[in-house]
């Protein structure tokens, strides 16, 4: 199969181009966020407050790392369950937000933004977190340093492997992929 | 009478947490060896490589098996010879001791802390206690600690329900299959699945714990549980949730199913659900 790569900012046009069950190799800067951080996003932007990261073109990635051993750019760092975040992640589609990492199947509120505003949901390798960390080049705190494991942090990744589960119309790897394989 | 000190209590669970977060047992890496041959599909066999290389890389004991590093739970087998050493500080010897190694290797392991103070203030415990302690009074003069690192995402897709006796043997393994299938990408398949059969409410859901922290290839010894679980593995096999969700025929490397008896009116069923990165070790002190 061939890899996509990719590079953020991500353009309407590349994220139309995805499909569900692409295999891609994404380079550059993502973001990290998972339940606490978006929580207080979307309370920021409930009373028309700037967010201390700016998500147009973006991808947040959910994450909670382990802490980074002395000389080591982050600790382990695979995905958290994403369906958590799908209370607040269509107001950040709605603004530009243009791509998640995580694992598992998104709900429909979610999935009506990504079509409607053009956005990606990729997963990656629950559980391969070590594996994953080796592609994480560097990795800085930028928001809510308090919330330890579940602050903002700015990676540098290098072909970060992740798979295209469900693309910005409507296809979802999750619903097709199953009925290949159940015998029951 | 046995004395064990609270400072031999500490230094073993403090080994038991790191070999659990940074080393994936033999037996588990040859079974998701031999899991790779039965997967069918070809994005399945190469995410079961995956979770292989990622053991690899996590036994040189640099980046843990997996970010979430888990609640600590232990179940405590407590010889009923055994007295434990006064420690002096008021609490329980046996609890403070235990907290106290899971406190001390999660922060010098590098390990994350996922344990919040309470349920909705939130606020991080910052080492990951308290650890979830079940004791068991057992005979002899021995202790057996089981350690068992369990992460979130799979700990949040288990259920219970307390069934109607009517609903019988086949009520029972449909639960627990449309549990798993339900489940689908969320708990980071494949999965390991503990089965708690009968008891009361709390019983039934200590013992589907009890069945994960059982070693991969015991089988119940009872031989209808023991087909019980052959037949509940095949079962959840044929779903096609596959590897992390994607669809495959590998769903679950292992299903255990541990019984006990019940009311008269009940049928109590317990699924806990453990991710591919099944993290159990123990001890006997």
């Amino acid at each position: 199969m061939k890899l996509i790569k990719l590079t953020p900012p991500l353009s309407d046009e590349i994220v139309r181009k995805l499909k569900a069950g692409d295999e891609v190799l994404i380079s550059g800067i993502i973001y990290t966020g998972r339940d606490a951080a978006h929580k207080r996003l979307v309370e920021l932007l409930d009373n028309d407050k700037p967010l201390p990261i700016d998500v147009k073109g973006q991808i947040i990635y959910y994450v909670g790392p382990t802490p980074e051993r002395p000389g080591k750019p982050i600790g382990s760092a695979g995905p958290t369950t994403s369906y958590r975040m799908d209370p607040y992640a269509p107001r950040l589609i709605e603004i530009g937000l243009k791509g998640m990492i995580g694992k598992g199947e998104r709900g429909n509120n979610v999935v009506e933004a990504m079509k409607k505003y053009a956005a990606v949901y990729f997963a990656t390798i629950g559980g391969a977190a070590a594996l994953i960390a080796r592609r994480i080049v560097s990795s800085k705190i930028v928001a809510y340093e308090d919330l330890g494991a579940e602050a903002i942090r700015e990676l540098e990744v290098k072909d970060f492997p992740a798979v295209v589960a469900q693309d910005s119309h409507g296809n979802n790897i999750y619903v097709t992929g199953k009925p290949k394989y159940k015998t029951a | 009478m046995r004395e064990i000190t609270g400072k031999q209590i500490t230094d073993a669970i403090k080994k038991l947490v790191i070999e659990a977060n940074y080393k994936l047992d033999d037996a588990l890496i040859k079974k998701f060896k031999e899991s790779i041959e039965k997967e069918k599909s070809e994005t399945g066999k190469r995410i079961l490589e995956q979770i292989i290389e990622n053991a690899e890389i996590a036994k040189d004991g640099v980046y843990p098996l997996c970010q979430d590093t888990g609640a600590s739970v232990i179940f405590a087998y407590v010889g009923e010879e055994i007295v434990f050493k006064e420690n002096g500080n008021g609490e329980s010897i046996l609890v403070s001791a235990i907290n106290k190694g899971v406190s001390e290797s999660y922060v010098e392991g590098y390990l994350r802390k996922s344990i919040v103070r309470d349920p909705f203030d939130r606020v991080n415990t910052k080492n990951n206690t308290p650890a979830m302690i079940v004791t068991e009074i057992v005979t002899g003069d021995k202790m057996k600690l089981v350690y068992m690192t369990k992460g979130g995402g799979c700990e949040n897709m288990s259920l219970l329900k307390v069934l109607a006796p009517a609903a019988g043997l086949e009520g029972v393994k449909q639960f627990v299959v449309d549990t798993v299938e339900n489940a689908h990408a969320n708990p980071c398949p494949p999965v390991f699945v503990g089965v708690g059969v009968g008891g009361d409410f709390e019983k039934c859901a200590y013992l589907a714990k009890k069945a994960l922290m059982r070693g991969i290839n015991e089988k119940n010894p009872n031989p209808f549980y023991a087909e019980m679980e052959e037949d509940l593995l095949e079962r959840i096999n044929k779903t096609g949730v596959g590897p992390q969700g994607f669809g495959g025929t590998i769903t679950a490397i292992a299903v255990h199913v541990e019984a006990f008896p019940c009311h008269i009116a009940s049928l109590p069923v317990a699924v806990n659900i453990d991710c591919h990165s099944h993290r159990h070790k123990e001890i006997i002190l």
